[in-house]
């Protein structure tokens, strides 16, 4: 015990003599300050909402008689739009999530690899596109392509609700669906690529060597490996679509009812297209309101998120690919 | 001495040739040519929908009778894959074309230099200058907070963190690239309401937003580039001496720059075309406006919701303001890759 004192009081002078000491305080504080900047920005984003929506989610009925898009209660007016906007997102998820396996796999295993890189370019550019442009371009390009095909089902299968009432133009849930599901397929396919690239070569090789077709060892090998990437890469566009604002605001006709006729407008909408909708024309507990839907989505949306964070952390301590 | 007869394979598999497919795949495009003629009108959707869906039927079929259940199976998954990529490429190329060709109409130097002043009802004339110059504030702004603030971020986490802490703030940063835009935009909003009160609308309102939204974005790539910047170049740094801070500054940052440089490019890119934060925090204006940090700005993502929300002749106007904006992002996404590819450390990975 006596031996080992006198050295550390010998390293502390040595420390305040060595070079830079100042600078690496300074630097080292800058560094930490930065990354503690984003445990209170997310803070005091979940801190300023809840502030300002309190007076809504406290209020009763007859404080939101005077705005006119309100009514009933708050959780009366916001439970059709987190219906909405949980159906559209649905919507999105089963049109893009097999469509995206098939990309992922196309590019990690099926074309050419020199060829896969600038394919897997191609996919990322459409990440790129602002929102209101794939908005536009839904709804003066999509929707009128997508018209006779809905107008074939409500005839042939209008029978059942599901599919009844469509009339043109189509400003239903399921074109806002389709439109999202276009707009998470990049972020879905990068994530799955990523996993099915890591899957390893030797399991890939075992199955071949037994006389696999390429569809047999994708079966035995890819997929069960990259069980895990495919759901949470799923969640994370679940968490996209969720948040969605503009290419909902362009297409859809909104509504405020709780259904499944999918190819009806007019009768769902979500909270993010719902308070671009209202907010700017909007004053005092209205405008409460609709932050306080917009804080419903923040949470919505984090629980979603760090799910599917903590899914693929969780197997990045297994690959071995870290 | 007789040598045993190798043993004769009781049953072989005969394969289709290389060119079976394109064979089958003419046939299906034919055939379903001719049936949607007969049907009425030829289109390029149906024809690419059914012919797909022919086409599979067909090499399927002609693959079990020839080569067996199994390697049918196998045809009709590579058939399947290849459908769903160029089913992708569908909104990708015709949203590309769409905006182009709708856009060109309107799109001229005059456009890109005149602001809306005086511009109402059925007037063709207008243009974009005073929303471009609020794209530029507004994402500035933006820039000149998440910039410093990722990258440095990204040195904690890289070159000091550890433990917990920086596994928290890791999984955090991660799910902050998930925050909806739109939350991003009522928190800024209220922000400002809450310390400025409701007189004060600047297109600062809306930078704030959209940093929440870019940080993220900065931290992670920048982070990605500072971890390939291999570990002996710090050892022999610190061989010689220099402190750690200026080894950080000199080093590591100096080789990762041309990452971090397209990682801010692509991010800046990524925000450039946020509609929803600035619908809610800067509003909307016809005129030009010089001043970042006093009164309402127009936007290129906002003008174009605006124009096209109005219809008519604005509605070109919106067309030619999408072509800029695309035009702004693509060019953006380009050059970042190019400064990643081209200045980048060869080796490390």
């Amino acid at each position: 015990m006596a031996t080992t004192t006198p050295p550390q009081d010998q390293t502390r002078p040595a420390d305040k003599r060595a070079p830079g000491r100042l600078g690496n305080v300074i630097f080292k504080g800058i560094s930490t300050t930065s990354g503690v900047m984003i445990l209170v920005t997310l803070a005091a984003v979940a801190i300023f909402l809840l502030y300002r929506a309190w007076p809504a989610l406290v209020a009763n009925a007859s404080a939101f008689e005077e705005v006119n898009f309100i009514g009933g209660n708050l959780w009366e007016w916001v439970a059709p739009l987190i219906f909405g906007t949980v159906l559209a997102s649905v919507i999105a998820l089963v049109v893009a999530v097999p469509l995206s396996i098939g990309i992922a796999l196309f590019i990690s295993h099926y074309a050419p690899r020199r060829l896969a890189q600038l394919l897997g370019y191609m996919i990322d550019l459409l990440a790129a596109i602002p929102s209101v442009i794939v908005g536009l371009w839904g709804s003066s390009w999509l929707m009128p392509l997508l018209d006779p095909v809905f107008t074939w089902l409500t005839n042939t299968l209008g029978f059942i609700p599901l599919f009844a009432d469509y009339t043109p133009p189509a400003r239903n849930i399921t074109t806002g669906g389709l439109v999202l599901a276009i707009m998470i397929v990049p972020i879905i396919t990068a994530t799955i690529r990523e996993v099915f690239l890591q899957t390893p070569r030797l399991h890939e090789e075992a199955s071949l060597a037994l006389g696999s077709t390429r569809w047999e060892m994708i079966r035995q090998a890819v997929l069960p490996f990259g069980r895990s990437g495919i759901i949470s890469a799923s969640m994370l566009g679940l968490g996209r679509a969720l948040g969605e604002t503009m290419a909902i605001l362009l297409i859809l006709s909104p509504g405020y009812s709780i259904n499944l006729n999918l190819l009806e407008a007019g009768q769902h909408n979500t909270i993010a297209a719902n308070i671009a909708l209202h907010f700017p024309e909007s004053s005092g507990i209205a405008v409460d309101a609709l932050i306080a839907s917009g804080l419903i989505l923040f949470a919505l949306t984090f629980g979603v998120n760090l799910l599917a964070r903590w899914i693929i952390n969780r197997r990045a301590e297994f690959s071995g690919a870290n | 001495m007789s040598v045993a007869a190798p043993p004769v394979p009781t049953r072989t598999h005969r394969r289709l040739p290389g060119w079976a497919p394109y064979v089958v795949l003419a046939g299906s495009v034919a055939l379903t040519a001719a049936l949607l003629l007969a049907l009425g009108s030829l289109d390029i959707a149906p024809l690419f929908f059914v012919g797909a869906i022919v086409y599979a039927v067909a090499i399927t079929a002609v693959s079990t009778v020839i080569e067996g259940r199994r390697w049918a199976t196998d045809r009709l998954a590579t058939t399947l894959v290849t459908f769903a990529f160029l089913l992708a490429l569908i909104p990708l190329i015709s949203l590309l074309v769409k905006v182009v060709g709708d856009g060109a109409g309107r799109f001229s130097w005059e456009f890109l230099t005149t602001d809306m002043v005086g511009i109402f009802g059925s007037m063709v004339e207008g243009g974009v200058a005073h929303a471009i110059v609020g794209t530029i504030y507004v994402t500035g702004i933006a820039g000149l907070i998440s910039v410093p603030l990722g990258i440095f971020t990204a040195i904690y986490l890289v070159e000091y963190g550890s433990g917990p802490i920086k596994r928290g703030i890791t999984l955090l940063v991660d799910v902050m690239t998930g925050i909806p835009s739109i939350v991003a935009g009522l928190f800024a909003y209220t922000l400002f309401l809450v310390i400025f009160g409701p007189a004060y609308k600047s297109a600062l309102i809306g930078g704030i937003a959209l940093a929440v939204l870019m940080t993220p974005y900065v931290i992670r790539s920048a982070e990605e580039m500072l971890k390939l910047v291999p570990n002996e170049l710090r050892e022999a740094s610190y061989a010689l001496g220099v402190p750690k801070w200026l080894t950080i500054v000199k080093v590591v940052l100096r080789t990762a720059v041309a990452g971090i440089t397209s990682g801010v490019m692509i991010a800046t890119a990524r925000v450039i075309g946020e509609t929803a934060p600035l619908l809610v925090t800067v509003g909307t204006t016809q005129a030009m406006n010089w001043d970042a940090f006093d009164g309402r700005i127009e936007t290129l993502p906002v003008y174009v919701f605006r124009q096209y929300a109005q219809g008519g002749p604005a509605a070109d106007r919106a067309w030619a303001a999408a072509l800029t904006l695309l035009l702004i992002v693509m060019a953006l996404n380009l050059v970042g890759r190019l400064v990643s590819k081209f200045f980048s450390p060869k080796g490390g990975r």
